[in-house]
C-alpha cells in the first residue's frame, strides 16, 4: 500500500481550498493533517475519499489513479469517517456498522459479515451498545460507532476527518491507541485531520501542516510542530514542555502582533 | 378478527400486531430501564448474530401478519356492500373468475382444469364480485402499495422523514397532468401512438409528476438547502400545480368539469379491469427495481459523502430511484385522483416497528399501505351504503388517529 498525493489543487469557483499539496503515505503510517480552520484539511480528506474531484494534480493508490479507478473496488480499500455524522432514525448501532461491509454484501448478510461487525464493536469496546438505536447514544458513543463502521470495512487506508472531536480525553487516547494498533496489525495506513496538536504530536509518524490550502510543513512531528511553526501558522505563542512523560506542546496565548484571521 | 372494516376493530387489530412485535424488542418507553440494565452489566456483550437473527424474525413476522390481514380484508371487502355475499360464495366466485381469466389467457388450460366448482348460493355473486368489487379491491391494493413504496423510497433517497408523494407536491403535479389529459382529451396524438384513454392520462400524470420531482431534486441539490427548505419547496410546488388544476377547472366545459371534479376528489371510482391490468405489470416491475436498490438506500442513510466513499453513485441512484417511484405513484394516481397520507404514514409506521432496512421496509410498507387504503375504501363505500363517501375522509380519520396514538405512546418520541 502506497499513496502518493502530487500537486493536488482543489478550487471552489475561484477560491482555492488546497493548492499544490504533495505528500506520501506508506503502510503502518499515521499521517496527521494539521492547520487552522479553513486551511483545507477536510477538502483534502474528501478529495482523497473521491468525494470531490480535484481541479488539478493526482492521487495514486499503489500506482493507480484513484479518480479513474473502479469506485466499487476502491471502496473496499479506503475507509472514510466524516466530520459531520448522518444517521437515520430507527437505525440500530450494529446495522449502522454493518454498512461498512456494504461492498461485501450482495443481498443477504452472511455470518462472516456479522462476525466482522462484532469484531469492530469489540475492538472499540462498545459491544454493549450493539442493539441500541443511534438516537439513544451520546455524541461520543455515536462517534465511536462511525469509527467502528470504518474498522468493519477493513480498508488499507483510513481517512479520518476530525473523528475524535466529540470524545473526551480518555476516549481520544483510546481511539488513537486502537488505530495505531490496527494500522500496524493490518498493515494499513491512516490519514487524520486533527485540531489537537498534542494528539498529532504523540501519534503521528508524519505531519502535514496546511495554511490557506498550502503545505507549510511536512515531516516528522518534531520538525513540523515547532513553537515557531505554530506561531507562524496559528498566530499563537506555543512552547515545548518536557517532563517525565515526554515532550508536549503547550499553546500559551494569542500572538498580539498577528492580526486576527477569521479563516474562510 | 372477523371484521376488520369497522374503525373500532381496526385499531384493535393493529394493537394486537404491535403487542406481538413489541415482545421481541424493548420499546422506547422502556429505554430508561434498558439503559439501567446496560450500565449494570456494561461488560456483557450483546451478540450481533443474535440481534440480527431476532431482527429478521421480527421483520418476517410483521410481513406475514400483513399478508394475512390483507388477504382477510380482501375477502371481507369482496363480500360486503349493497348486496351481502357470504365468504364461501366470495371464494367460489373468485375461484370461478380466476379460472375463466386463466382460460382466456391460455385457452388450452380449458382441457387441463376439469374441476367444476359448486355454484354459489347467490346466483349473482360471480358477477358482483368479479365485475365490480374485485377490480376495485385490486386498484385499492395497487394504489396503496405504490404510494407507500414511493413514500418509503423518497424518504430513504432524500433522507427526510417528512417527504412523501403528497408533501413533495408530486401528487398535485400528477393531478395537474391528469387534469390536462382529461381536458385536452386523447385527440390525434393518442391515436397516433395507439394509446388508450387510460394510458393517455397515465402518461400525462407521469410527465407532470416527474417534472415536479426534477424541480424538487434541483432544489435539494443546490447548496445551503436543508431539510425544512425541501418540504417548504414541496408545499410551494404543490400549490403551483394546484393553481394549474384550478385554472383548468375554471376553463373546462360542463362534461369535462364533472369528470375532473370526481377525479380530483380521489377515490376508487375509476376501478376497472382495464386499469388493473395496465397497473399490475407497471407496479411489479417498479417494485422489483426499487427493492433491488435496497442496500444502496440503506447506505445513503449514512450520508452522501460516506455513500460516495463506499462506491455508490449517489446522484444517479437518487435520480433513478426518484424517477421509478414517481412513475409508479403517478400511474396509480392517474386512476384514483389525489390520495395523500398513505405515502407518508405507512413508511413511518413500518420504520417504527421494524427499523430502516429497506429490504424488509419496502415490502412491509407496501403491504401496510395496501391494507390502509383497502380498509378505508371498504369503509367509505359501505358505511353509508348505498351512498359512497370519499375514501380520504375515512383514511385520514383512521390513519390520523392511529398515528397520533403511536406518537402519544412514546414510540415516535423525537421523531423529527
Amino acid at each position: 500500500m502506497e499513496v502518493i498525493v502530487s500537486q493536488l489543487t482543489k478550487r471552489y469557483g475561484d477560491i482555492p481550498a488546497i493548492a499544490g499539496v504533495s505528500f506520501e503515505v506508506h503502510p503502518q503510517e499515521i499521517v496527521a493533517l494539521v492547520g487552522p480552520n479553513g486551511s483545507g484539511k477536510s477538502t483534502l480528506i474528501k478529495t482523497m475519499a473521491t468525494i470531490y474531484n480535484p481541479t488539478s494534480g493526482s492521487i495514486t493508490f499503489d500506482g493507480e489513479d484513484i479518480f479513474t479507478a473502479d469506485p466499487v473496488d476502491l471502496a473496499t480499500r479506503v475507509g472514510y469517517v466524516p466530520q459531520h455524522f448522518t444517521y437515520t432514525l430507527y437505525s440500530s448501532v450494529f446495522e449502522t456498522i454493518l454498512l461498512g461491509r456494504r461492498r461485501h454484501i450482495k443481498w443477504s448478510v452472511s455470518a462472516e459479515e456479522l462476525t466482522r461487525v462484532q469484531e469492530a464493536l469489540d475492538t472499540l469496546g462498545i459491544s454493549h451498545l450493539a442493539g441500541k438505536n443511534m438516537d439513544q447514544l451520546s455524541g461520543g458513543e455515536r462517534q465511536k460507532v462511525f469509527i467502528a463502521r470504518a474498522l468493519a470495512q477493513d480498508p488499507a487506508l483510513y481517512l479520518f476527518d476530525e473523528p475524535t472531536s466529540a470524545l473526551d480525553i480518555r476516549h481520544q487516547i483510546d481511539v488513537m491507541e486502537i488505530m495505531r494498533e490496527v494500522t500496524q496489525s493490518h498493515n494499513a495506513a491512516m490519514i487524520i485531520a486533527v485540531h489537537d496538536l498534542n494528539l498529532a504530536y504523540r501519534y503521528a509518524d508524519v505531519v502535514v501542516m496546511l495554511d490557506h490550502g498550502i503545505r507549510v510543513g511536512y515531516g516528522k512531528p518534531d520538525n513540523v510542530l515547532t513553537p515557531s511553526g505554530i506561531e507562524r501558522v496559528y498566530g499563537v505563542t506555543a512552547c515545548m514542555v518536557e517532563n517525565e512523560y515526554g515532550r508536549f506542546l503547550l499553546p500559551v496565548r494569542r500572538d498580539p502582533r498577528k492580526p486576527a484571521d477569521t479563516g474562510r | 378478527m372477523n371484521d376488520c372494516s369497522g374503525s373500532g376493530t381496526r385499531l384493535s387489530c393493529i394493537e394486537e400486531i404491535l403487542l406481538r412485535l413489541r415482545t421481541s424488542k424493548p420499546s422506547r418507553q422502556n429505554a430508561k430501564q434498558t439503559m439501567n440494565e446496560t450500565t449494570k452489566n456494561s461488560g456483557s456483550a450483546q451478540n450481533v448474530h443474535l440481534l440480527y437473527g431476532e431482527g429478521t424474525k421480527r421483520r418476517l413476522l410483521l410481513i406475514g401478519i400483513l399478508v394475512f390481514l390483507l388477504i382477510t380484508a380482501s375477502i371481507i371487502s369482496a363480500g360486503i356492500g349493497t348486496v351481502s355475499i357470504s365468504p364461501a360464495d366470495t371464494l367460489l366466485a373468485i375461484g370461478e373468475g380466476t379460472r375463466n381469466a386463466a382460460i382466456v389467457v391460455v385457452p388450452s388450460l380449458n382441457n387441463v382444469i376439469t374441476i367444476t366448482l359448486p355454484a354459489p348460493e347467490n346466483p349473482q355473486a360471480g358477477i358482483i364480485v368479479n365485475n365490480f368489487r374485485l377490480p376495485r379491491i385490486l386498484l385499492a391494493i395497487l394504489t396503496g402499495m405504490s404510494l407507500a413504496v414511493a413514500g418509503t423510497v423518497m424518504q430513504g433517497l432524500l433522507r427526510n422523514p417528512l417527504v412523501s408523494p403528497f408533501t413533495l407536491g408530486m401528487s398535485s403535479a400528477a393531478a395537474f397532468g391528469a387534469a390536462m389529459a382529461i381536458v385536452i382529451g386523447p385527440g390525434i396524438a393518442a391515436t397516433l401512438f395507439f394509446l388508450s384513454y387510460e394510458s393517455w392520462i397515465v402518461l400525462f400524470a407521469f410527465v407532470s409528476g416527474w417534472l415536479s420531482m426534477l424541480l424538487i431534486y434541483g432544489i435539494a441539490r443546490s447548496r445551503g438547502t436543508n431539510q425544512a427548505t425541501l418540504i417548504l419547496a414541496g408545499v410551494v410546488i404543490g400549490y403551483l400545480f394546484q393553481a394549474g388544476v384550478l385554472a383548468l377547472k375554471y376553463l373546462s366545459n360542463n362534461d369535462k368539469l364533472r369528470e375532473l371534479t370526481t377525479w380530483l376528489m380521489g377515490g376508487m371510482w375509476g376501478a376497472s379491469w382495464d386499469a388493473v391490468i395496465l397497473l399490475i405489470p407497471c407496479c411489479i416491475v417498479c417494485f422489483i427495481i426499487l427493492e433491488s436498490m435496497s442496500w444502496d438506500m440503506n447506505t445513503l442513510a449514512a450520508g452522501d459523502d460516506v455513500a460516495k466513499s463506499m462506491g455508490i453513485n449517489v446522484e444517479r441512484t437518487r435520480l433513478f430511484g426518484l424517477m421509478v417511484a414517481t412513475f409508479v405513484a403517478s400511474c396509480c394516481l392517474a386512476f384514483t385522483g389525489i390520495i395523500g397520507f398513505v405515502g407518508l404514514m405507512s413508511p413511518h409506521i413500518c420504520r417504527m416497528l421494524i427499523g430502516n432496512d429497506h429490504r424488509y421496509l419496502i415490502p412491509a410498507s407496501a403491504l401496510l399501505g395496501a391494507l390502509i387504503l383497502l380498509v378505508s375504501d371498504t369503509v367509505a363505500r359501505t358505511i353509508l351504503s348505498p351512498v359512497e363517501i370519499p375514501v380520504g375522509i375515512v383514511m385520514y380519520i383512521i390513519g390520523g388517529l392511529f398515528f397520533l396514538y403511536l406518537i402519544l405512546r412514546g414510540r415516535g418520541r423525537g421523531l423529527y
